[in-house]
């Protein structure tokens, strides 16, 4: 509830903070102090379980360690974000103190969908998500690409949204309840009622939208591409998290008991999301591109946690969010500085920069899933959790051969930057080199590698 | 001593810190002589714990067994026992030979090679000596990063590709191995630890050993492993990546490869795939030996037609280890023995190889058979300790190969008459081809490209003398070796029964 609030509150402090102050430096400082409050407010909730705000909220919303612990990966992660990138959030326009406002909004929607309880609370999140979203990828205003990113996201958004909401229709007028408790609609015994089965599948469909699983994907690689780098680093991850977050918990309590009737669907899809995010992103020359499929790719290994859904799935879902999230901000922040964008650009940059081809390196192992990276132990729980599951091994089977298909795509960027050599000098912005950047990634590493080999400092919360 | 500085603990911790040490070292000779004087404290603490074998006085000293992820009921479990002591001594005399050897040859940014280096020797420790089979994964992939880097920056003209055709492979098969052991580790019984956690499940040797599972999980779960292990090893038809890695890695790497690391592949089928499932390694022992024999013959006749030297040692690589692999699954005391022994005696002997062509490349820049002649008159001493080496290769009696390949035929021959046969044929091939080689390259008249080869320098003669010395000894008297790994040898006969 914490968090909720008081995103709200500085998203509109904010807003105001760019109208009455000038300067383009402070939002960012701002921004930075405002979130590590809320987060230190988010965590004391973690811990003694009560919030400030006591309101009753009709079980509306409900608070338990596993998504209060999710919510606080993913404040984390923006914090890291703002540090590692704010700097670049200022370079977008000149409306910086907006920036800072929208990616607030976000939160409280991340907030809103992490810890829904009903139906509603769902689609209110999701579209708080969103609707910040389209503006941000929009935000680069002189850019033709930034343009269309922008209404191609808010068409397929929106038309995704509709349908989500076709869904809970169909849902609340098939259940015998008349709820939108998602603890509480009634499945019917034996087989499922027809409205419920449309209203589950419309649900399914707009959700594998959000989180841009195969065949709803279209329009990942062009908006992540058109977006302004920056953006797309947060809308690829805290948000993607915060989508399959959702997408968990909803099927998790409103659809766990009739799992075997639609698990099937969430394998086809996983293997479609497997298989086209993968094999795509082989192909990418652009980084930015091929980071665009790699999402997706990772989204198809995030859907096992859906096919999975038990505990080990929850703990897996948890890791992989921070993993994912951390890597491929560092990954995007890597990125901004350099001038060329291909694979090509990367040529070379072991030897121009060891610190950043350093901190490449462990950003891609750990997207590889190579052990003593968080990334390892991400894709380990998950693989456990669908293991523990028992049935449809074959399907884990495929997930570790994309795995290893993954490695050919992320390799080729270390290859680029340690075994071959730059044709030219100045691989990279001659800002790359600021100190606090540096840093930032060091710490990036090292949070990294302390997940890799101790994750249970992050999921050992959920037992708290 | 304590609980504080096990072997374990020293034989990973040390080669890391000489690793760390490496990559700060800012002279150029540092990280060189850093990276020798720790593999050779390393040896020093390996040879040590020769003389702590009994695992029941010095528990403490051999075993270390820390909590690590308490829920899920994995700890950081390393220990030493007779197949690990073995194999450990093999890596840790490996690394100051291969240091030694090379360390005339002058690497780029030799902070980084020799870091990496002694990193790859610490995972490798840690394969050799992982009792949780989480902890065995760590290692087993930790191996193989610094090798990655190693080969693809230091390596020949193709060594991105050949390098990375390398990693895929191996990546691949590890990830398949990592779902057997999940599968298997959710099939363990419970584990409780001092501070009240109980886990479901446990990642223990022990509990993998006593996993509940069906003949027909085993046999699945056994191809699961097995593809992780054969191409590590490589047995034929997984051996596609192995002649274009050695050819290209840069031959200090090559010699860590081809002596220590396919030992990895050896060492978890005797470890891990044969215990855990018995019955399913019973089922498809025909098979692999099968696989096997084809890849001994299939190698040794391509090793036949290479013109290329390190192409040829690959190939006659893939042939013995095939006979190694074969010797596994025959599955009774004679062949296994033989196995440990071999083991060890082919790390030693193929090491010997490369250094010995490793020295050749240098000085002439050429691989080729046909375009090196006589260096018998340039470098006497060398061929001579070249031709002790290739003897011993093809195991002539009184080298240390012939009494493990004697005791692995008759292993072979006891189970089956038919596979002894033909796996017989290898080994005439293989004193055809290196034969062959021996006459090509250093008898004959000189050339241009021998005419200016220098004989060795002290430190390669030291490290031949070593080597050849080792393999005197082993050949004349085996029976150290032999008691090493006698225990393994009854645990593993024990679990099949």
């Amino acid at each position: 509830m914490n968090t909720i609030i008081c995103t709200a509150f500085f998203g509109v402090v904010m807003m105001f903070f760019g109208v009455f102050v000038k300067s383009k430096k402070s939002p960012k400082y701002a921004a930075i102090i405002g979130l590590s409050a809320i987060i230190l407010l988010n965590i004391s909730e973690l811990i003694t379980g009560n919030s400030f705000f006591q309101i009753d909220i009709h079980e509306m919303l409900h608070f338990d360690n596993f998504n209060l612990l999710f919510i606080t990966i993913a404040l984390s992660c923006t914090l890291i974000y703002f540090l590692l990138s704010g700097s670049e959030i200022e370079k977008v326009g000149n409306h910086v103190g907006e920036y800072f406002a929208l990616i607030f909004f976000v939160l409280c929607g991340i907030s809103i969908a992490a810890t829904f309880n009903t139906l509603l609370m769902l689609f209110i999140g999701i579209e708080i998500i969103s609707i910040p979203l389209y503006i941000l990828t929009a935000s680069d205003k002189r850019n033709l690409k930034s343009n269309e990113a922008a209404l191609k996201y808010f068409l397929m958004g929106a038309f995704s949204t509709g349908i989500m909401l076709m869904g809970i229709a169909f849902i609340y007028g098939g259940n015998s309840a008349a709820s939108f408790h998602i603890d509480k609609i009634q499945l019917g015994i034996g087989k499922m009622p027809v409205m419920i089965a449309i209203g589950l599948l419309f649900l399914m469909v707009s959700m594998s939208f959000k989180v841009s699983a195969a065949p709803f994907h279209f329009w990942t690689p062009d908006v992540y591409d058109g977006a302004p780098t920056v953006f797309t680093s947060f809308m690829s991850t805290i948000v993607k998290a915060a989508g399959f977050f959702a997408f968990i918990r909803l099927f998790e309590h409103a659809f766990g008991v009739i799992q075997d009737q639609w698990q099937h669907l969430i394998i086809i899809i996983t293997v479609a999301t497997l298989l086209i995010g993968n094999v795509t992103a082989v192909f990418q020359q652009s980084v930015k591109r091929m980071l665009a499929y790699s999402s997706i790719a990772q989204a198809g290994f995030m859907l096992l946690a859906l096919f999975a859904l038990n505990g080990k799935a929850k703990e897996g879902i948890l890791l992989y969010s921070a993993a994912y999230s951390l890597a491929t901000i560092g990954m995007f922040g890597i990125l901004t500085k350099m001038e060329d964008f291909t694979i090509d650009g990367f040529n070379g940059l072991a030897k121009e920069k060891p610190l950043l081809a350093f901190a490449t390196t462990v950003f891609l192992l750990s997207l590889t899933g190579v052990p003593l990276t968080a990334g390892f132990q991400s894709k380990f729980f998950m693989l456990m959790a669908a293991v523990e599951n028992g049935h449809h091994i074959w399907l884990v089977i495929v997930a570790v051969l994309f795995a290893a298909v993954s490695a050919y795509y992320y390799f080729k960027i270390i290859q680029s930057m340690y075994f071959k050599e730059a044709k030219t000098s100045g691989i990279v912005k001659l800002d790359a080199l600021s100190k606090p950047f540096n840093i930032m990634l060091m710490v990036i590493v090292v949070i990294i590698l302390i997940i890799g080999v101790y994750p249970e400092i992050l999921i050992g919360w959920m037992y708290h | 001593m304590g609980n504080y500085f096990t072997f374990p603990d020293l034989l990973i911790w040390l080669p890391i810190l000489a690793g760390g040490f490496c990559f700060l070292s800012k002279k150029d000779k540092e990280a060189k002589r850093t990276a020798i004087v720790f593999s050779i404290i390393i040896l020093g603490v390996s040879i040590a714990t020769l003389f702590f074998t009994d695992s029941v006085k010095n528990l403490n000293l051999n075993y270390v067994n820390y909590i690590w992820l308490k829920y899920l009921g994995a700890t950081y479990y390393i220990g030493i026992d007779s197949t690990g002591r073995m194999l450990t001594l093999l890596t840790a005399i490996g690394f100051p030979i291969v240091l030694i050897a090379t360390s005339n040859t002058t690497f780029k940014k030799p902070a980084n090679f020799y870091g990496l280096l002694m990193l790859t020797q610490a995972g490798l420790m840690g394969v050799f000596l992982a009792m949780d089979a989480l902890t065995f994964y760590f290692f087993w992939e930790l191996a193989l990063i610094p090798i990655y880097f190693l080969s693809s920056q230091w390596g020949g003209e193709k060594r991105i590709q050949a390098t990375f055709k390398f990693f895929v492979y191996t990546f691949a098969g590890s990830l398949l191995m990592l779902i057997g052991i999940i599968y298997v580790y959710m099939h363990t019984g419970a584990r409780s630890f001092e501070d009240g956690t109980i886990a479901n499940h446990s990642f223990a040797l022990n509990s993998f050993y006593n996993a509940q599972l069906s003949a027909v999980e085993q046999n699945w779960l056994f191809i699961l492993f097995f593809i992780a292990f054969a191409i590590k090893m490589p047995i034929f038809p997984f051996h596609t990546w192995q002649p274009d890695a050695y050819d290209q890695s840069p031959t200090a790497v090559t010699m860590i490869l081809s002596g220590i690391m396919v030992k990895m592949g050896l060492f978890g089928v005797i470890r891990w795939l044969i215990p855990m499932f018995p019955a399913a390694s019973i089922h498809y022992r025909n098979i692999i030996m099968l696989l096997s024999i084809i890849g001994i013959v299939y190698a040794s006749c391509i090793a036949m037609m290479q013109d290329n030297i390190k192409r040829l040692i690959a190939y006659s690589s893939i042939a013995h280890i095939g006979l190694m692999c074969a010797a596994i699954f025959a599955m009774n005391q004679i062949s296994i023995q033989g196995v440990m022994l071999q083991m060890f005696n082919h790390g030693i002997n193929i090491i010997g190889m490369w250094v010995v062509v490793e020295i050749i490349e240098r000085q002439t820049g050429i691989k080729k058979i046909s375009q090196l002649s006589g260096l018998a008159t340039t470098a006497p001493t060398l061929t001579i300790f070249f031709i002790i080496i290739a003897l011993a290769n093809i195991a002539l009696p009184l080298t240390n190969a012939f009494t493990g390949e004697f005791l692995m035929f008759s292993g072979i021959y006891n189970y089956n008459t038919w596979f002894a046969a033909i796996a017989g044929i290898g080994i005439i091939l293989s004193a055809v081809y290196t034969l062959n080689m021996i006459q090509k390259v250093f008898y004959g008249s000189v050339n241009a490209a021998t005419a200016e080869v220098k004989d060795i320098s002290w430190n390669e003669k030291i490290v031949l003398l070593l080597i050849v010395g080792i393999i005197f000894f082993i050949g004349a008297y085996p029976q150290p070796l032999i008691d090493l790994t006698s225990g393994g040898i009854n645990d593993l006969l024990l679990r099949i029964k």
